[in-house]
């Protein structure tokens, strides 16, 4: 079959670049979308996830030029690679969506997610908690006698790994953004 | 020529410098200051429905018979929720339609204020688009932006929202020639290479087939001309969906007619057997495909589509080709013209040899004896005595709507206008409303069930005031036919809930609106009947009684392969199974 002759790297206007579907392993995409930021622009995005059954993993939003009024909402999914391809295609077709970008087939890019991590505890629990921070270049941005809050960027692995370590030294809460990516330089 | 205006007169102006001639609307609190400037002027002639919903399926039969943009004019809260029925069939169908809501006005929106809807958030999966348009200075630029989106690309309803303080306040007017370019510009023409090899296919193909849809039709005239020269020039069969019934005339040499869960016995049998499918303007939707792992196995897929998002979505495509369906089929066309391509003439003999084999099985034949009119032959009997006409056909959605997509022939594109991928029951009479009011010297006929008439029968009212002639061909089984065959073939003959017992005096009901009412039981009054009908200057309602335990067939079963289909009885079934078909009888 001459079939699907595709390219890595669908965008979202373009259905030549389809990769084939013959996967059913779930695949995990980080997406950025570019679109014009108007009220109620990322309800036509997180409605279309959930009305037609899309995972959403994380998502991030907001104003990356005040000029255009253009805002980057980063997506990160888990879908079969046909999956994958309608959800690229579904917000695409998005009228006020002006690109989607699939960085993890569009070449190697960079992921970033920030937390904030509250650790309360004293004594032993306290220095290594401390000790640990440092060791992941977490910043401490709060300080009291007997507790933490701690800032920490990384990968989602590296704030998953320092929250696991910091639960049994007393975390009590954490706020994270989701995370933000963008394609490396060429 | 720039000028200050106040909101409400720039909505009727813009409308007008849109070309509109035509709105459908129910007038409310929320849209009066617009109300007021439709009074004060005559461009634009306003359609009084009895519905918001009747509105909307009116606005579509419009737009699906003119092949322009529906207008609806509505107001706040019930006003636009009514509207969602109407818009969810809409998109669901691809219609090009611009709904102007009220709303309360901007400082009370959030307060749960009289009439107050999230209207744009209800609507927000239902609409293509849709805009509250909170400053009277972007008002204008708005409802330009909206024309285009609703027409451009993949066509859908879009709405407009607009709080009544904006309609009151003034603004300078923009014309669409003054607005911005808006960034929407949906792809047009095909990928060239793809559709070589698309070509290159169809020159080795032995068992080729057209699967046609709607974006045939709303592609417009040139794509339907379009199609009818590549299949004269290549001499293969075409099917369609329901939606693109007429986009190939059903008198053409190579129609096999509908395909799928109803469709005939030639259609979904090349269907499943051919070697090469060229999908234009369809979207391998679950009535067409039936069970998806048996589904055409030894075929490659073409697929034409202005929808990225259609295609590869249920059916893997070896031929994606994304573009506007005319502007494709001139680039097809082109490269076969001057490849000099020819097919495989041999093996296409074959497959034609085949095909009128199935054709033999003969799958909609029935018998009409006894004293009660079956279905079939009413609307067999509507054939005959209307041909001819320039015609325009809409339905309900059931059993007549099938037997209507079986027996009716289609010469033409937007002359059927049925309610396909929302399958929504009150849709054919309100939309027969919109059809006439654009076409006030055809003949229209909405062929209906009597349960899904009287979902929107109060637009009875609409037909008399405009002295609207919209003839209501009622097949009456008193059953709720559809949902009764399903429950006597899949739900051990348990009819829950599937008749009623209340249903009114079809005639003293068209009498009571001032209408003419007929009715007719006996087969041998039917002609004279139709003719009756055919001839009264005015709306009619046809009160056809029928058969009220007749099944459509053929049907596949929900859950079965194009090749395993249930025929009626009078099929030639004996030649079915020697052709090689598993037919389930």
């Amino acid at each position: 079959m001459s079939a699907l002759k595709l390219k890595k790297g669908a965008s979202s206007h373009s259905a030549y670049n389809l990769r084939p579907t013959f996967s059913d392993a779930e695949e995990r995409h980080t997406l950025a979308v570019i679109v014009d930021n108007e009220p109620g622009v990322l309800a036509r995005v997180i409605g279309l996830f959930s009305g037609r059954g899309y995972n959403i993993d994380s998502l991030t939003v907001a104003e990356v030029d005040h000029t255009g009024h253009t805002s980057r909402i980063t997506i990160v999914t888990t879908g079969t690679p046909q999956i994958i391809e309608q959800i690229k295609a579904q917000l695409g077709r998005i009228v006020v969506v002006h690109d989607v970008h699939d960085l993890t087939v569009e070449g190697p890019s960079v992921e970033r997610e920030l937390a904030l991590l509250r650790v309360t505890g004293t004594g032993d629990k306290r220095v290594e908690a401390l000790r640990l921070a440092d060791i992941f270049r977490a910043n401490v941005v709060d300080s009291t006698l007997d507790s933490f809050v701690f800032e920490i960027t990384g990968t989602s692995e590296k704030v998953d790994a320092f929250a696991d370590l910091m639960r049994p030294l007393g975390l009590e809460e954490i706020a994270r953004t989701g995370v933000a990516a963008l394609s490396r330089g060429t | 020529m720039t000028r200050q205006m106040t909101g409400a007169k720039m909505v009727v102006q813009a409308l007008k410098d849109q070309g509109v001639d035509v709105v459908f609307g129910y007038p409310g609190g929320a849209v009066l200051p617009i109300y007021d400037e439709i009074f004060q002027q005559n461009d634009i002639r306003h359609i009084l429905v009895r519905h918001e919903q009747g509105a909307v399926h009116a606005a579509e039969g419009y737009a699906r018979s003119t092949g322009k943009p529906g207008v609806v004019l509505v107001t706040s809260g019930p006003g636009a929720t009514n509207a969602v029925t109407g818009l969810t069939d809409a998109l669901m169908d691809s219609i090009p339609l611009i709904v102007l809501t009220g709303q309360v006005p901007t400082f009370m929106i959030g307060s749960d204020a009289f009439q107050e809807a999230d209207t744009v958030g209800i609507t927000r999966p239902c609409t293509k688009h849709n805009w509250l348009v909170k400053e009277t200075e972007r008002l204008a630029q708005t409802i330009h932006e909206a024309f285009h989106v609703a027409t451009s690309g993949r066509p859908g309803p879009v709405l407009v929202d607009i709080p009544k303080d904006v309609q009151f306040a003034s603004a300078k007017y923009l014309e669409p020639a003054q607005t911005k370019t808006s960034h929407y510009q949906p792809q047009t023409m095909g990928d060239i290479d793809t559709i070589t090899e698309l070509v290159e296919a169809l020159e080795q193909a032995e068992r080729p087939i057209f699967y046609t849809g709607g974006g045939v039709i709303n592609s417009g005239d040139e794509a339907t001309k379009l199609l009818r020269e590549l299949v004269d020039a290549t001499g293969i069969p075409i099917t369609s969906t329901l939606m693109g019934l007429g986009c190939y005339p059903a008198s053409g040499k190579n129609w096999l007619g509908m395909l799928g869960m109803h469709g005939l016995y030639e259609a979904n049998m090349a269907m499943h057997d051919c070697d090469l499918m060229i999908n234009i303007g369809a979207r391998f939707d679950d009535r067409i495909t039936g069970r998806l792992d048996a589904f055409s196995p030894g075929s490659q897929r073409a697929h034409i589509d202005i929808d990225p998002s259609s295609i590869n979505k249920v059916i893997r495509t070896d031929f994606p080709i994304v573009g506007d369906v005319k502007e494709v089929l001139r680039q097809m066309l082109g490269l076969w013209k001057d490849r000099g391509s020819k097919i495989n003439r041999d093996a296409i003999r074959n497959w034609w040899g085949r095909i009128d084999e199935w054709k033999k099985i003969n799958c909609l034949a029935f018998t009409q004896s006894g004293k009660t009119i079956k279905p079939q032959h009413a609307v067999h009997r509507l054939e005959e005595l209307t041909k001819g006409h320039d015609r325009y056909i809409c339905t309900e959605v059931g059993q007549h709507q099938m037997w209507a997509a079986q027996y009716l022939g289609f010469e033409d594109p937007n002359r059927w206008m049925t309610s396909g991928g929302l399958g929504t029951m009150g849709y054919g009479f309100p939309a027969s409303i919109g059809v006439q009011v654009a076409h006030p010297e055809s003949l229209v006929i909405n062929v209906a069930g009597e349960a899904s008439w009287l979902m929107n029968m109060q637009e009875m009212g609409t037909a008399v005031q405009y002295r609207l002639p919209v003839k209501q061909f009622i097949l009456n089984n008193e059953r709720l036919g559809m949902v009764r065959q399903w429950q006597e073939l899949l739900h051990g003959e348990r009819y829950s809930h599937s008749w009623s017992d209340a249903l009114p005096d079809f005639v003293k009901l068209a009498e009571a609106f001032g209408a003419k009412g007929i009715q007719c039981s006996d087969p041998a009054d039917l002609d004279d009947a139709i003719m009756e009908m055919l001839n009264y200057d005015g709306p009619v309602i046809f009160d056809c009684l029928v058969e009220k335990h007749e099944n459509c067939f053929p049907m596949i079963p929900s859950g079965k392969a194009h090749n395993e289909m249930l025929l009626g009885e009078n099929a030639s079934t004996a030649d079915a199974i020697d052709a090689g078909g598993a037919v389930l009888v």
